[in-house]
């Protein structure tokens, strides 16, 4: 349904109406290979060129588990706080769809390796606790790619072409109970979940979980309620990949809810499509549609019995939890309570820690991630880790700056230098010329130190020993550890010293 | 050179190996063999759906190369085969019957076929089958019905009626079929041959077409039980490519083949199933499993009746738990990536392809058993019928728990008939699926059995099968009891039960 009319405003929205949400976050496990077969699961190969018959579903095939997947699934199971089954399967999920070779999906349905957990996060500086309803793994589908319709849906397409190389993927989906926090933050509570998940994601080391790739995918179920009323009727809103895009679309669903509510219509149980350009939601598939999927026990494969040996050691490898993690690492970088939560909602936790251990101080690498690179980020759309700059980038800049070898100004224009594919910092600073130690004034004053240091080089150079300037350059260098522009240096002090 | 048709494979391999015959004399012998009696679908035998004379003559030749470099040869090396078109083969086609499939070739060799390559087995090429191994007779086929070398107005039985009809026709002396529900021990059973179901896992499915997934199981078809066996042994054991193959060693089976033929049975405990005998079990029939039950004991089995209560809920419960998978299990055939294509002029979506394709794709008996299966996994029926199913295969499983407590293995007639004329049994698929009543229980508890024949039926002279049941990975048993039989009735018969069926000399020319 198209809304015509003026949404009313989130506040006005929430003033007759209580939320209750619920995210289904698809985690793509990095595992060297797939699911069920060797392929590898390298990101943008040629299409179809890391398949196999089973990924391909071919006649005869048979699955076979990797253990790694089921390993990264119990971890993130503990790491949210789940049971791990003792005995569980995996399921057949039947439906037709082209990019799925099989015409069945292999996943799980009421027996899931992991269940009833939660993981606590901070909205708003307060603390709220997120029930995890189950955690399961399942395989990823092929690609499709639909030609010559307008919107790259299959609707109005002439043909589809499909890849299957990401089909058998292990994914795995975490499914929330129904959140029902305070109606103000509710939006800020569905972006801080997925982006502690991420967090934590990454911090198993299971996934990179970077969204714009698919890494980690998030469907946003919304419903509203009169307060103290029966849940009502709720909307699926499909592949909200960014967590910026989590916010708006809770909040555009709420809105645009309350309108229909309001207005005295009814909610359609049904998908709907997030448009990140106008921050709206369409109408997708209805529910009522929805086809039987027909589960029943995968009879290819084996009951997955993990021992509580081996769940007791994957639970002695996880890390510390984000939470104490944060804490840690705030303490340790000095930054306020409001500094720590600027970076954990820019989702750059990772990033300065990694800057950080690469050789740059807490505040210059928070500096740099949440200016300069944020910027220019968001101006081009993409996340942070793809705006061009890498970890190493900015850590070597903020060691530039240490040495003193750029100011800034300076520095801000080599980043600005690398952000603009110009090369490394290294390469930026001397394309742009912009170590301080070039400056003519910083390297005359070292220029002038070497000759009243060492008058007796300096006459023989006068004398017209060309030979000995490299003992005067060697103390130049010396001074301005390295920095100084060794040609530049010659220069100088032939000027001096010859005229 | 028509001699070597008629030799066991055990002989043959001894033969080649010795360098009295070369494999590729052999090879020939059964290629011209298949020439003259194999025919078309229209008249012979109908066995075989593809002969790879080229690649079975090639593979022979490597054997015999392997030999003359004094290279040490396998127990079966140089003796042909005859290949289920069930199971993929990367040089041949592989339809599974039907012709949705129609030219597929795999882009691999199942593990199946691997083993068979490896031991210098000659896969002459593949045989004819029911429509995804659904079916008792070959009816079910989309390339035409596979002839009884008995009777060639009969049924071969099925799924796997031409890999028995090769074997009773001497167009090879070696198959594999697969049984689901008695694919193996059916067509045995009519055609005087012996085949063997073995432990579900005991064989790896990885390029086996699935049928149904939790029941299909691979196993050896031979004349007697010893080359049984030795095929047995070639393709048994661990795959860690399907994951329900059991990772246990594989019973010596032809060390019990060999005891078996001492025809020595003291001490064993037969159990005669109570449940699998009496009201619409054919009076030839009755009277052939009652002499194979005294020379049991005339061989010093003792004999017991054991009761299975719920062997009689067996078919239904298969008939819930077959359709289900097989309506997953077939959906992959789609159009999409290999296969049949129907209707892609342009005009068309995905979906009315997709749609054309299984309508035209699918025989009648295919289609039935998806939308039994698709029924019986629907939101609401689930639990009234998979859900029961399941519950009536595990008191099937005690059952058999229970009387194995009681005996070491079970005996039953294979078939309640013997072969039936073709045509008699396509309008009543009921009646069609009373065939696999005695044979079905193993595959839901996934057990071993096995049929051996057992004579001919007085009033239409047809083939009888004897069946024996097993315990999981108690495979050896089958082994030792067919092979007591059997060397029982050579004397009694003076030779095969086969040497009794007629020639079919040029029958196929
Ligand atoms: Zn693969």
């Amino acid at each position: 349904m198209t809304v015509t009319t003026a949404l009313p405003s989130f506040d006005e929205a929430i003033a007759t109406y209580e939320p209750v949400m619920g995210m289904e976050v698809h985690v793509e496990l990095g595992t060297a290979t797939k699911m069920f077969c060797g392929c590898s699961t390298t990101f943008g190969g040629e299409p179809n060129s890391q398949v196999c018959p089973v990924c391909l579903g071919l006649p005869g095939s048979l699955p076979v588990v990797n253990e790694i997947a089921v390993e990264s699934a119990i971890r993130i199971g503990l790491a949210l706080n789940c049971s791990i089954a003792e005995w569980c399967r995996f399921a057949r999920k039947n439906y037709f769809y082209p990019d799925m070779p099989k015409n069945f999906q292999t996943s799980q349905y009421d027996e899931p390796i992991a269940f009833d957990g939660y993981m606590d996060v901070v909205a708003d500086g307060v603390e709220y606790r997120i029930g995890i309803e189950r955690a399961h793994m399942e395989e990823d589908t092929g690609k499709s790619l639909h030609v010559g319709g307008a919107t790259g849906r299959i609707h109005g397409a002439s043909h589809s072409l499909l890849d299957y190389n990401r089909s058998g993927i292990p994914l795995i989906e975490i499914v929330t109970k129904p959140i029902e926090v305070p109606a103000e933050v509710a939006p800020a509570v569905a972006r801080a979940y997925v982006t502690e998940l991420r967090e934590l994601i990454r911090a198993l080391g299971v996934s990179e979980a970077r969204m714009e790739l698919g890494q980690l995918r998030c469907d946003a179920n919304v419903s509203l309620r009169l307060p103290g009323a029966a849940y009502g009727t709720r909307t699926e809103t499909k592949n909200v990949n960014s967590l910026r895009s989590v916010e708006r679309a809770v909040t555009y669903e709420i809105r645009r809810q309350a309108s229909v509510l309001s207005s005295g219509g009814t909610i359609v149980q049904e998908t709907r499509h997030w448009h990140e350009d106008t921050g709206e939601t369409t109408s997708g598939r209805v529910k009522e549609e929805a086809e039987d999927y027909r589960y029943f026990p995968e009879p290819d494969l084996v009951p997955i019995a993990p021992s509580r040996e081996w769940v007791d050691e994957l639970r002695a490898t996880l890390p510390e939890p984000p939470s104490v993690r944060r804490a840690r690492l705030q303490e340790a970088w000095g930054f306020t309570d409001l500094e720590m939560r600027d970076v954990v909602n820019a989702g750059a936790l990772s990033l300065v820690f990694d800057t950080v251990a690469a050789g740059a101080t807490a505040g210059g690498a928070k500096k740099w991630w949440l200016g300069e690179v944020a910027r220019v980020a968001n101006e081009r759309g993409v996340a942070l880790e793809d705006a061009g700059i890498s970890v190493a980038d900015v850590a070597r800049v903020e060691v530039l700056i240490g040495e003193g070898a750029l100011n800034d100004k300076l520095a801000r224009q080599v980043v600005e230098g690398v952000l603009a594919g110009e090369g490394t910092p290294d390469e930026v600073v001397a394309a742009r010329g912009l170590a301080v130690v070039s400056d003519d004034s910083a390297l005359g004053a070292a220029v002038d130190d070497a000759i009243a240091a060492q008058p007796d080089v300096a006459d023989k150079i006068r004398a017209g020993n060309l030979g000995a300037v490299g003992a005067l350059i060697g103390a130049i260098m010396k001074a301005t550890k390295g920095q100084a522009d060794a040609k530049r240096a010659r220069e100088l002090i032939l000027e001096r010293l010859q005229s | 050179m028509s001699g070597l048709t008629r030799r066991t494979a055990a002989e043959l391999a001894t033969a080649v190996k010795a360098g009295d015959v070369s494999a590729v004399e052999v090879t020939q012998a059964h290629l011209d063999r298949i020439a003259e009696v194999d025919g078309s679908a229209e008249a012979g035998v109908h066995a075989f759906l593809h002969v790879d004379t080229d690649g079975a003559l090639a593979a022979a030749a490597a054997v015999d190369a392997r030999r003359a470099a004094g290279e040490e040869l396998g127990p079966l090396a140089g003796v042909p085969l005859a290949l289920k078109d069930v199971i993929t083969t990367a040089d041949m086609p592989t339809t599974a019957g039907s012709r949705i499939l129609e030219g597929w070739r795999p882009p691999y060799d199942a593990t199946v076929t691997r083993r068979l390559r490896d031991a210098g087995i000659v896969i002459l090429g593949k045989t004819n089958l029911d429509e995804f191994a659904m079916g008792s007779s070959t009816e079910n086929s989309a390339f035409g019905v596979t002839r009884n070398p008995w009777d060639l107005t009969r049924i071969p039985g099925g799924s796997g009626g031409g890999s028995a009809a090769s074997l009773a026709a001497y167009e090879a002396p070696l198959a594999i079929g697969t049984d689901t529900g008695g694919s193996i021990r059916q067509p045995a059973a009519v055609t005087g041959t012996v085949g063997v179901k073995p432990t579900y896992g005991g064989v790896s499915r990885y390029g086996l077409i699935a049928c149904a997934s939790s029941l299909d199981q691979a196993g050896p078809c031979a004349r007697t039980v010893l080359d049984a066996a030795l095929l047995h042994t070639v393709i048994a054991g661990h795959d860690p490519l399907d994951s329900t193959s059991i990772a246990q060693p594989v019973p010596d089976v032809v060390a019990a083949a060999k005891r078996g033929a001492e025809g020595d049975l003291t001490g064993l405990r037969v159990g005669v199933v109570k449940e699998l005998g009496g009201e619409g079990y054919q009076a030839g029939v009755e009277a052939r499993f009652n002499d194979a039950v005294a020379l049991l004991s005339k061989l010093g089995a003792e004999v017991v009746e054991v009761s299975c209560p719920h062997f009689t809920y067996g078919l239904a419960a298969y008939y819930l738990i077959l359709p289900s998978e097989v309506s997953s299990n077939l959906a992959r055939f789609d159009a999409m990536r290999y296969g049949l294509r129907v209707g892609d002029d342009g005009s068309r979506g995905a979906e009315e392809v997709m749609s054309l394709t299984r309508g035209q794709g699918f025989g009648a008996e295919a289609k039935r058993r998806i939308m039994l299966g698709t029924y019986a996994l629907s939101s609401g029926y689930y639990d009234a019928y998979y859900g029961q199913a399941q519950k009536v295969r595990t008191l099937i499983a005690r059952d058999f728990d229970a009387a194995f407590a009681q005996v070491d293995v079970l005996v039953s007639p294979t078939t309640p008939t013997t072969a039936f004329p073709i045509g008699e049994k396509v309008d009543d698929p009921l009646a069609m699926y009373m065939n696999d009543l005695c044979t079905i229980p193993s595959n839901l508890a996934g057990n071993a059995s096995a049929s051996f024949p057992a004579g001919l039926a007085d009033e239409d002279g047809l083939p009888v099968g004897l069946h024996v049941m097993a315990p999981v990975l108690a495979d050896d048993r089958l082994y030792l009891v067919g092979a007591a039989v059997e060397s029982a009735y050579a004397a009694q018969w003076g030779g095969t039960l086969l040497e009794q069926a007629p020639a079919l000399e040029g029958i196929g020319q």
